[in-house]
Parts: C-alpha cells; structure tokens; sequence
C-alpha cells in the first residue's frame, strides 16, 4: 500500500525534474531559464529528502536554490548592463557600416 | 515553446551527430546502471563502528571532519581559492548612489537578518548530532549576507578590507592550525586526541562557517572591494556617467 | 532497488541534457546552467546508490558527505565561472549574445 503511494510519489516527482531540466536547459528567454532552475534546485532538495540525506536536501535548499540563484540573476543584470553600455558607446561607430535593421540602434539614434 | 522547437529541428549536421553520440552514452550508461543489481557494498558498517570515537553523533558530519576530515580542509581551501580569483579578476559592481528602498523591504530585511543569522548559528550547533553542519550554517549566512546586499546595504563596502581578509581566512586557518595542533600532540593530520574530537569539530565548523558565509556573500558582491586606488578615479566614473546620460 | 534505479537513470538523463546544453548552445550563462545540471545529475546518482529503503539498514553516509562537498565547490565554481564571464563581456568588445543570432541570421540567408 505505502509502497506504492511511495513509487507513485517517485515517478511524479522525477517526471517533474525531468520536465523542469528540460524547460530550463530549452527556454530561448535566459531569465525564464534561471527562474526555472531556481525551481529545479527546490525540488531537488525534495528528492534528497526521499533520498533519506537531510544533510544533503539543506545544504541543496540553501546554496543550490537559495544562493546560486541570486548569483545568476545578479550576473545576468550585470551583463545586461554591459551590452547597453556598449550599445551607447558603439552606436556612433557603427551605425554608417551596421545595415542590419536594429530598434535598439535606430531608438539611440 | 514552439519557436524553440523549430530551432531544435534546424540542428546543423555536427550537432545532430553530438545528438547521436550523447543518446549512445547515455543508453550504455543506463545499461551498466541497470545490470548493477542488489544492495552495493558500501562504508555504512565501517562508520557506524567507529561512530563513538568521532565525538560526534552525526554519521555525515563524522566522515566530514573526522574520518575525511583532509576533504574537507581541500575544500574550504577551494572556496578560499573561489575568493581570490574573483577578486583577482574584478572589482565588485556596487552601484554609484544608494537608491532608496522601500519601508516594507526594509523592514522584512530587519526581521529576517537576525532570524537567519540565529538559525546558521543553530544548524551548526545541530550539526553534532542530527542534520547540518558548517556548510548548511554557512549557506544560510551567506544568504543573509546576500539579502543585504540585495537590499543595498552597503555593509560588505563599508567593511575595512583587512577584516573582510580577516574573516575570510579565519575558517582555513583554524582548519590547519587544528590539523598541526594534531600533528604535534598525535604525530597525524587531523588524528584528534583522544577525548577531544567533539570541542575541535565545534570551533572548525564555527570558524568555517563564517568564513563560508563571508565568502558567498563576498562572492555574490561579485569582486573585490574597491580600494583606495579605485576611489581616486571615481570621479571621473560618474562625470562619464553624467555626459552619457 | 527499484527507487534507486529510478533516482539513478533520472540523474543519468539529466546529466546527458546538461552536456548536450553545454556543447549545442553558445550563451555563457546557458553552459553555466548546463553544467550544473551535468553535476546535480552526477549527485544523484552518488546518492541514489547510497540508498537504502526504510528499516533495511543504516544509510552510507560516505557519498552524503561527498555530494555535500561537492555541492558546496560546484556552487563556489559557478560563482567564479559566472564573474569570469562577465569579465570575457567587459574585456572582449564582442556580445556574445548579438554574436550568436548574427551568425545564426548569416547562415540562414547564405543557406
């Protein structure tokens, strides 16, 4: 009876990792992606707590969905603030020999 | 979903043939995976025999700091190294002016700064006898850490250098004065005299788990702190920044 | 047994999504994501072997220990990876984002 309470919970749980690898690793918006695996991490920590490793589900909870999370999201604004700034400073530059049509470009200009 | 369908089609010929590959290596993986039958042996005996001598209930944290404790001393030295680089490559992005935030963020970050920083120091006390340890207690200072940061407190700026350097080898250095202190009195790395393995684990996994807080926080900030040679040229960032926009 | 060889053949799959990522796509931060998804497969496994059902004997607690480790250097690594990327972004006048589609746009109005 729980044993097999306990393998549907299994097959639900690995379904929904699985799905969620897969949107995170697929997803065009990189934003979208981090967001997912932030997700991903959280239920990970659930199947270490199925695994019988509490040790191993907090140290996933806290660093893996917790702290690895933020680092992406501040990295990806960090970058983004890269591109922009360049973007303005190489707007000049380029906009004579650039012929691919750019709304970013074409705003700045 | 769709678009990125369409674009999983349009593999180019190398990609479709690293496609190939990776379901090869898979199926052959899986296939070992699935011959290897019944209960592997393990170490789950050879721990539990020597449990008593570790000073320590926990069987995780036992192999952690005592049986591998070597592991784990490399390992609190690869986050070290972690910090070095980081701070060899960049400076830390900290925001020109300190933008306001609002009172119901504010006063979240009050209640919960506190709370984190009163359940990494429980985890790490948890650590001798049930579920946690240094790293768990760790991660949850740094997350502290982290949340200030994001709140754009500017405590990690406002931190004098030397005690951040201070803080973030504390951890390491405990870690190997132990392992000395250990060599000299037993003649082995890290061999625990008799009687005080368990006080030992307790200031390493204290002076580790700060150092770990420290170190994710400071390796969120992104770089090192600005220095005073940085400074010197600030002004002329933000003139920059005043003509751009 | 058969919890650990579903747990087991889950992160096995994992691990082959995060290398077909790693080497298909050419965003930095996708690969980072990538491989973090290869190591949490390869925990999976670790642990999953470890695995014993409730009252038929003592966990090992050696692969906990070791996955513990290794979460701790992967998230440590994943720090360092993320900053070195933005390094390449600030250093390197190219935008490896715009690069990529361009490329791509190339290829397609060549083919």
């Amino acid at each position: 009876m729980s044993y097999s309470i306990l393998t549907c919970f299994d097959i639900l749980l690995i379904l929904t990792l699985l799905w969620l690898g897969w949107r995170l690793l697929s997803t065009e918006d990189i934003f979208k992606a981090v967001v997912l695996f932030i997700s991903f991490g959280l239920l990970m920590a659930l199947a270490w707590v199925r695994m019988r490793a509490p040790d191993v589900a907090l140290a996933e909870a806290a660093l893996g969905a917790g702290l690895t999370g933020p680092l992406f999201l501040a990295a990806l604004r960090r970058m983004k603030r890269i591109h922009k700034g360049e973007r303005r400073l190489d707007s000049d530059e380029n906009r004579g020999e650039d012929h691919e049509a750019d709304p970013e470009q074409t705003q700045a200009a | 979903m769709r678009r990125t369908r369409n674009r999983h089609k349009r593999l180019d010929g190398f990609q479709r043939l690293f496609l190939l590959l990776v379901i090869c290596l898979t199926a052959l993986l899986g296939a070992i995976l699935c011959t290897i039958h019944g209960p592997t042996p393990g170490l789950a005996d050879a721990v539990a025999q020597f449990q008593e001598q570790s000073g320590v209930e926990s069987p995780v944290t036992a192999v952690l700091l005592n049986f591998r404790g070597y592991d784990t001393l490399l390992e609190v030295m690869v986050l070290l190294l972690a910090v070095i680089g980081a701070w060899s490559l960049t400076e830390a992005p900290f925001p020109d002016q300190i933008t306001e935030i609002s009172p119901v963020q504010m006063g979240a970050v009050r209640l919960l700064a506190p709370v984190m920083c009163l359940v990494a120091a429980y985890l790490v006390w948890q650590g001798s006898h049930l579920a946690g340890g240094a790293f768990q207690g760790g991660a949850i200072l740094g997350a502290a850490g982290v949340l200030l940061l994001v709140s754009e407190l500017p405590w990690l700026r406002s931190t004098p250098v030397f005690s951040l350097r201070i803080g973030l080898v504390l951890g390491p250095l405990v870690f190997v004065g132990t392992a000395l202190f250990c060599l000299f009195f037993t003649g082995d790395l890290l061999g625990y005299p008799e009687g005080t393995a368990g006080w030992l684990i307790l200031l390493i996994e204290t002076a580790c788990a700060l150092s770990i807080g420290l170190t994710l926080a400071s390796l969120f900030a992104g770089g090192r702190p600005e220095d005073e040679v940085v400074l010197e040229h600030k002004p002329v960032d933000q003139s920059f920044n005043g003509e751009r926009s | 047994m058969i919890t650990t060889l579903l747990y087991s053949l889950t992160g096995l799959i994992l691990f082959a999504m995060g290398l077909f990522t790693l080497i298909v796509h050419s965003h930095p931060l996708r690969k980072i994501l990538a491989v973090n998804v290869m190591s949490t497969g390869v925990f999976l496994i670790l642990v999953a072997t470890a695995y014993t059902p409730l009252g038929q004997g003592e966990i090992d607690p050696v692969p906990h220990a070791m996955v513990l480790t290794g979460i701790v250097v992967s998230v440590s690594i994943t720090a360092l990876a993320l900053i070195l990327a933005c390094r390449v972004q600030e250093t390197s006048n190219l935008d490896l984002l715009e690069k990529s589609k361009q490329s791509k746009a190339r290829k397609e109005s060549g083919a």
